[in-house]
């Protein structure tokens, strides 16, 4: 009998939904670093809201970055552990499915929380009112394309000594691009109420992500294994 | 077609004997284009309207900034050969390529710095270009420091070669970005060197310093490649009789 | 006459600059049970997993019925299966729920219950897997052999962790499964109280004995 390749996706997305809910508390930790990390800034920087709400759209966005950066390191390491990922590799299923249900389920846990999350920050840090909508917005295409191409870099460090930083190293220049368009959407919403160019160019580097991404990461995957 | 050539280029040996012939060859060639690129550019070449004596590092410094780019699509091009075509020399040259294009980026950071200092007073400033071969810079480290974290040096080609592509692709997309993000905070953005506007007697000693360099780069990558095959094919009878040779010249 | 179900060809492994074996050739067929020996580093969980399809092999090539493996990758996917050191079981999981996601990999839909029965595991359906001990962990590996369709089972030590009446029902389970038809790949350190083993020595295929 034969299993299609929508019921091998979904028997991912499970088991991977499942593992998150039996782990609850681990999805705190990007959150309160995300949260420690901004109130870091009026604490270095002095509390004045003119000094805050200029710095808002960067900061927030980089802290988003930084929390997301934290959160990797598991996305493959359990699989790749306690041998899942073999069978992965060798299972019938195509394993651009099984990567891109990964990939799904660990924005759902991360990129989604901080997401909603980000109002809170932009309040720490007195971000202007039209702001927090497109902030919202731009986080949400952006921590999807941040978890794509994240994702590459767990891949390639995987089997690799120190993967830790080396994670950060390969992943952080990747990442500049987003940190650009995203933290230029919040502050030219603000400076002249339209952000819609930023949006797109986010919405389409999250497109080439769901794209290209899944193939390196396959490659990284079975590379990991030799 | 004749395909023989692209697979006897697969051959560690074939490449090294060959190269001991060539080398001497390359390195005088490179060597007098350098020099008298530098001394032209240096000396002889006009001074700027604008910039006085300070716009000559130009001269090092356009063409390094060039490689640095040309060197990342080289490494990337020699991983995706080696992917698709499992050729070790491929392999090898990727590796090669990667510290001689780092040493280049960060040439073009030094020049790009010491150009800064009479043109804007400042050692450092976050203009388009200067960012950007930064970020250069730290994708070649990040190639780097992966080939150094795997102990299999086949899984480390592999991953190497995959990141090296997976950077070519972002590089016209952070250039892209940079570029646009630099315009947003700087507004007047003085075009230090026009691509046009450059006077043709700064253009000779330019074309042959890029002409140079580049044979600079292919020289330094052909003497870590030589290395590399030696250190890698340790085990086989003609490296073994090769030393031989070099110990018994020696007495 | 059995089918020949898969032959190696010269097949060689290399592992960290060391030659661990080559010039291997066998021809395994339907209803073999064939036993990979060798001292520990000789290259056994090396060759299993090259077969499964994990790692590429440094020289040869491997046949599944007639056709080489790199153009026959999913058939083969479909009709082997793979069990190696990591049981590939997710601790926070049930029995159950993990049989469930390696029953959607590879087709075939079965009683999880009466699998689970099978290796002895009834009334630990939904106990989550790290509140089992090591032996009932390594079972619910075990429990796939039950669901599986597979005709081609890779097993790396299966034996380990297990108790003697571990051993029993697995050792029944290989004899059921080679008087089906199928073909068993396994090593072990232990002995096994099994009829018609073929042995591969793969110290017989080491660099070693090649100069000699």
């Amino acid at each position: 009998m034969q299993h299609s390749v929508w019921a091998g996706f979904f028997s991912h997305l499970q088991r991977d939904f499942r593992l998150l809910a039996r782990h609850k508390l681990e999805l705190l930790n990007p959150l309160v670093f995300f949260v420690l990390a901004v109130s870091l800034i009026p604490l270095g920087l002095g509390p004045e809201k003119k000094v805050l709400a200029a710095l808002a759209p960067g900061i927030v966005w980089i802290m988003a970055l930084l929390a997301s950066l934290l959160s990797l390191e598991n996305l493959f390491r359990s699989d790749y552990e306690d041998g899942s990922l073999e069978q992965m590799l060798i299972s019938p299923q195509p394993l651009y499915f099984v990567v891109l249900a990964k990939l799904l389920v660990h924005w759902c846990a991360t990129g989604l929380p901080l997401t909603l999350m980000s109002p809170l920050l932009g309040l720490l840090m007195s971000l202007p009112e039209t702001g927090y909508l497109p902030l919202m917005a731009s986080l949400l295409l952006g921590t999807l394309s941040m978890t794509l191409i994240g994702g590459i870099g767990a891949a390639l460090t995987l089997s690799a000594r120190r993967s830790g930083l080396l994670l950060s190293l390969i992943v952080v220049p990747l990442y500049i691009p987003l940190l650009i368009f995203g933290a230029s959407a919040v502050q030219t919403a603000i400076d002249f109420s339209q952000y819609q160019m930023q949006l797109a160019v986010l919405g389409a580097m999250a497109a080439l992500g769901l794209l290209a991404a899944p193939f390196a990461i396959m490659g990284a995957l079975k590379i990991s294994q030799e | 077609m004749n395909w023989q050539w692209f697979h006897r280029l697969g051959s560690p040996r074939w490449f090294y004997e060959k190269t001991t012939g060539w080398l001497p060859w390359i390195a005088i060639v490179t060597g007098s284009l350098l020099v008298v690129g530098m001394i032209w550019g240096l000396a002889f070449a006009p001074i700027d309207y604008r910039q006085g004596n300070s716009y000559r590092i130009i001269f090092l410094h356009m063409p390094v900034a060039v490689l640095a780019m040309v060197g990342y699509y080289a490494m990337a091009i020699a991983g995706a050969v080696g992917l698709i075509w499992r050729m070790k020399m491929a392999f090898i040259v990727m590796v090669s390529a990667a510290p001689v294009g780092a040493v280049m980026t960060f040439l073009a950071l030094v020049t790009g710095s010491i150009w800064g200092k009479p043109t804007w007073g400042t050692w450092w400033i976050w203009d388009a270009r200067l960012t950007s071969v930064l970020v250069l810079f730290f994708l070649y480290m990040g190639v780097i420091a992966l080939q150094q974290a795997y102990q299999n040096r086949d899984t480390a080609d592999k991953a190497c070669a995959i990141l090296s592509l997976v950077g070519m692709v972002n590089i016209p997309i952070i250039y892209k970005s940079v570029d646009w993000w630099s315009t947003l905070h700087q507004p007047a953005t003085i075009k230090i060197v026009g691509q046009s506007s450059i006077d043709p007697s700064m253009k000779y000693p330019l074309l042959i310093m890029i002409a140079g360099l580049y044979l600079f780069f292919t020289l330094a990558v052909i003497l870590y490649t030589r290395v590399e095959v030696l250190r890698r094919e340790s085990r086989t009878q003609w490296v073994n009789d090769l030393l031989t040779q070099s110990v018994n010249k020696r007495d | 006459m059995s089918d020949l179900l898969l032959e190696l060809d010269h097949l060689a492994c290399e592992r960290d600059d060391r030659l661990l074996f080559s010039q291997l050739s066998a021809r395994f067929y339907a209803g073999d049970l064939v036993q990979i020996l060798g001292p520990n580093g000789a290259g056994k969980t090396s060759l299993l997993r090259i077969i499964a399809g994990l790692t590429p092999a440094s020289a040869g090539d491997i046949r599944y019925k007639g056709q080489s493996l790199s153009s026959s990758r999913w058939q083969f996917a479909q009709d082997s299966l793979y069990l190696g050191h990591l049981a590939g079981i997710k601790k926070s999981l049930t029995p159950e729920e993990n049989l469930q996601w390696f029953i959607a990999q590879q087709a075939v839909q079965s009683d999880i219950a009466s699998a689970l029965k099978q290796v002895g595991l009834r009334g630990y359906e939904h106990t989550p897997c790290d509140q089992l001990s090591a032996g009932q962990f390594r079972r619910v590996a075990l429990a796939r052999l039950n669901l599986s369709a597979a005709s081609i089972w890779i097993l790396d030590e299966p034996f380990t962790a297990i108790d003697k009446s571990g051993v029993a029902m697995l050792e029944v389970l290989l004899a059921q499964h080679q008087a089906k038809g199928g073909m068993i790949l396994l090593t072990s350190h232990q002995d096994l109280a099994l009829s018609g083993i073929k042995r591969i020595n793969l110290e017989d295929f080491t660099s070693v004995h090649e100069t000699a």
